[in-house]
């Protein structure tokens, strides 16, 4: 069918990993110093925005990003696209990373992150109304599941190892995930969609507190399209730009060909959030509220361009407004949730929120460590389909 | 068999209506909470306060709070500008040209409670008396209470290493050995009333009715939010002291008609899984069975993922 | 009871020393009241006193400038210090003594053994200890000695005034003599303590009463002040504190906010720190007679953190603030936005979303990868 995939090779110390390290190194004190001092010296929360960037951005918007492994298996196993294959691995290993660090951030970002393991196991303590309550345990689950569909690649990779005994524990596990990987597979279509849309469900709760404008109890089903949007601009990004960076052939006429989906999930998105508004009849809001009003009105362009652009042949054809589009779909979904999490969010007069350097710091700081985890994996392990080996001496990371 | 759009679409269909006919039941099912039997609460008339603060240094007192140094005059006085970790209760002044009003803000004991419905553990709960309480041995901290609540009351502990969330608990300690919250029993002039809600309520409503013209006539907590235990009478709009218009739909209705809804019994999600597995299972044995007749094992094999 | 009975009843009856039986009646009234004590008890201080029941009392001095004891006698109102004196039994007071040299000693001893276990024995002045305490000999013995053994025998030990208290002005840095009050000599006994510089009257006489009619010492606080006194601190009782609530306060002497009798806190007042009953008892039994009354702030003489050590005018922290006159706003103002943060925020932005605008452009640049060798995917069909 394709080509195996393979192990990158090189260096992992290059400039550009050690500046990421730099980077983390750096957030890692932060957090030090955010579980020495509290939460509130090191964020510019407060009791009025008690959720500000490490929500909005690390988990709501990470987790959207993160959903590209997601989107490409609704492609390649339910709609049976077999010639997406390729971006299925590299896809499942940024969905890994996303949701871990998403798990991390809520732990820098909830006060008592050592009670976490009550959760899952106290579940006579479970209370059935809280959507929050579903989106933790389908997260943890999630990441349980996405690590294991990673696992193939490790187990391919340790069939290879001088060692015998490993080699035979390695097949032996590779022949078992095989048999129930079906099921797993269908768990990391099923708790997505549970979840994402539960992400949306959250803000239902806070009632008049967010803004009309983006106020619905359509969020679930909005949040539910917006992260299969963020999810195919993450697989397109993400993929030209691992070609670039460890200097291997482009997929463009794949990626380009997606372009169908990318667009029909696009404009589901725009049709559903007008109908909706024009439904509640929220437009009569924009006047009194003009700052909200030009929002809406970039979030919508922000989801028309892409899918303008990647109507015509010309231009899905080629990698830089492939690249552009894939960007312009990730910052709309981001932007949208953004403003349903935060921007939109008024809690009441006297309350603003802005986050602190030490804050983006952090979220700045688990950005890198997922990058340098990726670069590192993808280097070790074969993820990526490929040629050959990038050459030791590369410049690129 | 193919497994095609067709089929897929059919199935993805037929699980809707599943679920739609199974929330459509459970829509029909959720009802209203009841105000419980014992219900207590407290009535603060604002025409009656005179502003003296006695209830802020009681319930400091009553609750061991720590000093809270407010920003007037360097920090010289005890005067908190807003509750906070260390505040539970506190008069605010309304003044504009024509009229001025106290006002005392503390957690209303909702009877459906936003915060009681966000939290995840149930680590805030209302008891038999309908007092809601945070037990921190539930709470991981993450604050959807806060943004849940719509009159912003639970309060965090921002800058502490084992963060709690502070609010009025109607001093059930007290109430425990027969006395009643320090702020009722520290007013001189009985602006706030503890009691049970139904006789406060009772009592609200008299006093409308035989005052007319001293009061807005309406007992803020009686249906606002689904009700509330803590009753307001003021002569100013209940909106000028941050009392918010919520309607009387209970704040989590929404979003547990949602959860609910779709989630009734599991069979929504069951069913979903069950349809993505068998769909995802045959494309894989279809694609296998194209790719390699003889159906060779490890190495190669390119449908894991 | 001998001569000393026959002279108050006489005295009372006649009204011969300026104090007639009404006055009497009125002093032990107040004192009473002083100590909190119900108006019954009054009758039982008059009815004691009458009775002639005049316990010994000893006054020892030591490094003092004998103002407690002039206080006493300067009062305005005679009368108290006359009681004092008519109440008890003076049997040893150095400045009020015609007696000296030996005879001094020798009344001093008697009393000691004719009333032991029982007399008062009341100290004003700190004593020294440096150096085996020389810095302050009477007949030849340190005071550390003399107090000790005075001490050793007595009913009831009164350190009056500052001095006597905790060390007072001599123990004033750099206390070169090693000075200190009697409590922290006599570590093993109850010492009532009534620091102030000088104390008012009114506290010695209460305390005596007690002792006197009740046979107990007042009900002390962890410092061995007596409660009814040593209580309140003066902030919590001032006559101004309504000024002090509403934030009017004199910024220099003489200034408007003074004349208009304001707060004095912003001069260095100490009251918000100082125990004593000065705000409700004034001296000299004139109204208005202490010093925040007069205009001056408080310089805390009770206290020995305070007295002595804390510049006049330097202002303190109040240890115990309530809530002023001013009142929090419905929707307050909780700043949240650090003008700084947004500004890198913008600046990382628009960075990264350069950064990916320019990566774009590189790789529109670059040549389609059609002829990439080993891409097979275009030859799948959908």
């Amino acid at each position: 069918m394709n080509s195996h995939a393979q192990p990158i090779g090189g260096t992992i110390l290059t400039k550009p990993f050690r500046a990421l390290l730099l980077i983390f190194a750096v957030a890692a004190g932060v957090i030090a110093w955010r579980f020495w001092a509290g939460i509130g010296p090191v964020s510019g929360l407060s009791d009025g925005y008690p959720w500000g960037i490490w929500i909005a951005f690390d988990v709501v918007t990470g987790t959207a990003l993160a959903c590209g492994g997601y989107a490409v298996a609704l492609l390649v196993y339910i709609l049976n696209r077999g010639r997406y294959h390729p971006l299925v691995r590299p896809a499942i290993l940024t969905s890994a990373l996303g949701y871990t660090i998403a798990g991390l951030s809520l732990a820098v970002d909830v006060g008592r992150p050592w009670n976490f393991w009550r959760v899952p196991i106290f579940v006579w303590q479970w209370n059935f109304d809280s959507a929050l309550l579903e989106v933790a345990l389908c997260i943890m689950s999630y990441i349980g599941v996405l690590w294991i569909e990673v696992s193939p690649a490790v187990f391919e990779r340790l069939q290879d190892t001088p060692w015998a005994p490993v080699r035979r524990v390695a097949s032996v596990i590779t022949r078992v995930l095989d048999k129930v990987l079906v099921w797993i597979i269908a768990l990391g279509l099923l708790l997505p969609t549970m979840h994402q849309s539960s992400l949306g469900t959250l803000m239902i709760l806070t009632g008049r507190k967010l803004h009309p404008l983006w106020q619905t109890p359509l969020l679930p089903l909005l949040f539910l399209i917006s992260c299969v949007v963020m999810g195919y601009g993450a697989v397109v990004f993400e993929s030209l730009l691992s070609s670039a960076a460890f200097r291997r052939p482009r997929e463009t006429r794949m990626l380009g060909s997606l372009s169908t989906t990318m667009v029909v999930v696009l404009f589901l998105f725009l049709g559903a959030r007008l109908l909706d508004l024009t439904w509640r009849g929220a437009w009569m809001r924009i006047p009194g509220s003009a700052g909200y009003g030009l929002l809406l009105s970039v979030e919508l362009a922000m989801f028309l361009a892409p899918a303008l652009m990647l109507l015509s042949k010309e231009r899905r054809t080629d990698p830089g407004h492939l690249f552009r589009a894939g960007m312009l779909m990730m910052l709309a979904g981001a932007l949208y949730r953004f403003d349903s999490v935060l921007v939109a969010f008024n809690p009441g007069k006297g309350w603003s929120y802005f986050p602190t350097v030490p804050e983006m710091m952090i979220t700045l700081g688990l950005v890198a460590l997922e990058i340098m985890a990726y670069i590192v994996l993808v280097k070790t392990f074969p993820i990526l389909r490929g040629i050959a080996p990038a050459r030791a001496d590369a410049g690129h990371s | 068999m193919a497994v095609d759009r067709r089929s897929i679409l059919k199935a993805l269909a037929g699980s809707a209506v599943a679920a739609a006919a199974t929330s459509g039941r459970a829509l029909a099912a959720v009802e209203r909470k009841k105000v419980p039997a014992e219900a207590v609460g407290l009535l603060y008339d604002a025409t009656r306060c005179i502003g003296c603060k006695a209830c802020v240094v009681a319930c400091r007192e009553a609750n061991d709070l720590p000093a809270d140094p407010g920003p007037f005059q360097d920090r010289i006085y005890q005067a908190p500008i807003d509750l906070n970790d260390r505040t539970k209760n506190i008069i605010k002044l309304y003044k504009d040209a024509d009229t001025v009003s106290y006002m005392k803000v503390q957690c209303m004991h909702c009877v459906d409670p936003a915060c009681a419905s966000a939290c995840m553990l149930g680590a805030l709960s209302k008891d038999k008396l309908g007092i809601v309480s945070w037990d921190g041995s539930r709470c991981v901290g993450c604050r959807y209470c806060q943004m849940a609540c719509p009159f912003n009351i639970p309060k965090f502990e921002w800058r502490a290493r084992n963060p709690k969330i502070v609010k009025c608990e109607l001093c059930r300690h007290l109430l425990a050995k027969g006395g009643i919250p320090a702020c009722a029993k520290a007013c001189p002039r009985e602006a706030v009333l503890f009691g049970k809600r139904v006789e406060l309520l009772a009592d609200a409503k008299r006093r409308i009715a035989d005052h007319p013209g001293r009061y807005v006539p309406k007992v803020y907590g009686e249906s606002d939010a689904g009700g509330t235990q803590v009753l307001y009478l003021s002569a100013v709009p209940f909106e000028k002291l941050g009392l918010p218009d919520l309607g009387d739909a209970p704040v989590p209705e929404a979003a547990r008609l949602i959860q609910h809804g779709v989630y009734k019994g599991f069979i929504a999600p069951a069913a979903l899984y069950a349809i993505l597995g068998t769909v995802v299972f045959r494309n894989r044995r279809q694609a296998l069975a194209e790719e390699t007749p003889a159906g060779d094992a490890a190495g190669t094999r390119e449908s894991l993922p | 009871m001998g001569p000393k009975h026959a002279h108050l009843t006489e005295a009372a009856a006649s009204g011969t020393h300026g104090v007639d039986r009404r006055e009497f009646v009125r002093i032990c009234t107040l004192a009473a009241a002083a100590l909190g004590l119900p108006a019954s008890v009054a009758q039982k201080f008059v009815f004691a006193a009458s009775r002639g029941l005049r316990p010994s009392l000893v006054w020892l001095h030591f490094q003092e400038c004998t103002g407690c004891t002039e206080s006493l006698l300067r009062a305005s109102h005679p009368a108290i210090s006359q009681l004092i004196l008519d109440l008890v039994s003076l049997d040893y007071h150095e400045t009020l003594f015609a007696a000296a040299g030996y005879q001094a000693e020798a009344a001093l001893k008697k009393a000691m053994v004719d009333n032991r276990g029982k007399y008062i024995c009341v100290v004003e002045g700190a004593i020294p200890t440096k150096d085996g305490g020389v810095y302050c000999q009477i007949a030849g013995r340190p005071a550390i000695d003399m107090l000790r053994d005075v001490a050793a025998e007595a009913g009831a030990i009164v350190a009056i005034g500052s001095c006597a208290a905790w060390g007072g002005i001599p123990s004033a840095d750099p206390n070169p003599t090693g000075a200190t009050g009697a409590p922290q000599i006599l570590t093993n006994k109850t010492v009532v303590s009534l620091p102030g510089c000088p104390p008012n009257p009114y506290i010695l006489l209460g305390t005596v009463l007690q002792y006197l009619v009740l046979g107990t010492l007042p009900a002390l606080d962890d410092k061995g002040r007596p409660l009814f006194a040593y209580g309140r601190t003066i902030h919590d009782v001032c006559p101004r504190r309504s000024h002090f609530d509403a934030g009017h306060f004199a910024e220099r002497f003489g200034d408007e906010g003074h004349r208009q009798g304001y707060c004095l806190y912003r001069l260095g007042c100490k009251g918000p720190a100082t125990h004593a009953s000065c705000a409700t008892q004034h001296f000299g039994d004139i109204d208005g007679a202490w010093p925040i009354g007069i205009g001056h702030p408080c310089f805390g003489c009770t206290e020995q953190a305070l007295a002595f050590r804390v510049p006049l005018h330097q202002t303190i922290e109040i240890e115990r603030p309530a809530p002023p006159d001013t009142y929090p706003p419905i929707h307050a103002d909780h700043k949240g936005i650090s003008p700084v943060a947004t500004g890198v925020a913008g600046l990382a932005g628009g960075a990264l979303l350069t950064a990916g605008y320019m990566a774009s452009r590189k790789l529109g640049r670059k040549e389609d990868d059609s002829a990439a060798p080993g891409r097979s995917d275009e030859t799948k069909e959908d």
